[in-house]
């Protein structure tokens, strides 16, 4: 459902190595590296934010996505409970952890950070889309949701979902991913 | 209140009072309430230049805030922070000041403006009300998820492929046309407060977003009956009672 050729991503400049990178329908792909070597990037060119400099995108016609990104959705001061969060994206509470679901009718501001999280991280996961694109999902999540997570995103995948996953937590990438690319710093950096 | 020489003003608020607290908590969801300040002194700079232009002052101080809230996104790069608020707020009061100081025919207008001199509505601004506040409610209806959606998960909203327009250059206009509105009848403090507190006060109590709105519109439109009441029955103008009923409410249960 996605293919990268030669591409090269950044913003004012490229941030990331020549990168090609392929991904098929219910398959999990990690991405890994040090700081600075444009994983974050790669994912919002894959989106359409970034701009590519050189190489191409191939991406399946009409496919859906969703992207989570390291921005926490700014819902301080605002009465917004976790169920419309899930109702503005499309997403299910079904099969939310226990500890999520009697808390989704409470304000988004009035949960803990992890729990706020991870609804903020569920309304996309479970947003109708073909391919998920996930920033560093496991920030700010305990040793319960990195558990939970891992097994719905198997779940998800299996319903021929592509998933690409940056993370920096290696132990989570292994236990969730089929397949991790390393990335590596451009030449002379 | 069946005296028809207050019950045409009554009306005229009272729609007024059920939309601009709907308004003012996507204002307040956007970040933009003092946009409701900024349009009402625009509106209330228009209609004091079409008033000495020879013109309907209602057109002017409708096309005027239209204008700026379709406008302002030209400048939204340049103009960050609120900052084009604070210019056409600026801009708005300082020609509507120097208008009612040398056109003599502006002064009373100028003065019922600022002041909120609801008494003042005839049937020409219910008729405006009566078919612009339901237009109005449909449309913020329409709009609510994808302001909701933009706020929240921009990336998403942009992915998806939907439209900014409608959510930002409709949103503003529409915002403008209904302040523009609401200061012709309310005045311009009367429509900010209608604006400003009642969804300042939904926003701290409210356990959910459409709880938010209930909250907004029953705060606004009981202290906008009361504000009516007390006015009329100590022969005061309006608009700041409306301002001091609203903000001892919000006082007390803030």
């Amino acid at each position: 459902m996605l293919r990268t050729e030669a591409l090269v991503a950044g913003w004012q400049k490229p941030a990331t190595q020549a990168i090609d990178l392929s991904l098929a329908a219910g398959e999990i792909v990690g991405l890994t590296g040090p700081n600075g070597v444009g994983k974050s990037t790669l994912l919002a060119a894959l989106a359409g934010r970034a701009r590519i400099f050189s190489g191409r995108i191939q991406l399946q016609p009409g496919l859906r996505l969703a992207l989570q990104t390291q921005d926490v959705p700014p819902v301080d001061g605002l009465p917004l409970s976790g169920r419309e969060l899930l109702a503005l994206t499309g997403a299910s509470p079904e099969g939310l952890p226990p500890w999520l679901t009697e808390r989704i009718d409470i304000r988004l501001d009035r949960l803990s950070g992890g729990q706020r999280h991870y609804l903020a991280l569920w309304a996309v996961l479970q947003a109708p889309a073909d391919l998920i694109l996930l920033d560093e999902p496991t920030n700010n999540l305990d040793a319960a949701g990195v558990r939970h997570l891992t097994a719905h995103l198997h779940e998800r995948s299996k319903g021929g979902t592509g998933i690409i996953v940056v993370s920096h937590d290696a132990a989570f990438v292994e236990a969730a991913c089929d397949r991790v690319v390393v990335l590596e710093a451009r030449d002379g950096e | 209140m069946g005296n028809e020489l207050f019950l045409i003003p009554f009306l005229t608020g009272l729609g007024l009072a059920v939309l601009l607290p709907l308004l003012g908590c996507y204002l307040r969801l956007r970040d933009e309430w003092l946009a409701a300040l900024a349009y009402s002194h625009v509106a209330a700079a228009g209609a004091l230049l079409a008033l000495v232009g020879g013109l309907p002052p209602v057109i002017g101080g409708i096309s005027a805030a239209g204008l700026a809230g379709a406008g302002k996104r030209l400048f939204a790069r340049r103009l960050v922070g609120g900052a084009s608020y604070a210019m056409l707020l600026l801009g708005g009061w300082a020609v509507a000041v120097l208008m009612a100081a040398n056109q003599p025919m502006a002064e009373r207008l100028g003065h019922a403006l600022f002041d909120g001199q609801l008494y003042f509505a005839g049937p020409d601004e219910l008729w405006l009300v009566a078919a612009g506040v339901p237009v109005a409610m449909i449309i913020l209806r329409l709009l609510s998820r994808h302001l909701l959606l933009a706020h929240t998960y921009p990336d998403l909203f942009r992915i998806r492929g939907l439209k900014a327009w409608p959510t930002q250059i409709g949103f503003d206009l529409l915002a403008a046309l209904c302040l523009a509105l609401a200061t012709m009848s309310l005045g311009v403090m009367g429509a900010f407060a209608l604006v400003f507190i009642p969804p300042w006060l939904a926003f701290r109590r409210a356990g959910n977003w459409y709880s938010g709105l209930r909250w907004a519109l029953v705060l606004g439109v009981l202290g906008y009956v009361g504000a009516f009441l007390l006015a009329l029955g100590l022969d005061q103008p309006f608009g700041p009672v409306l301002a001091i009923l609203l903000v001892a409410v919000g006082l007390v249960v803030a």
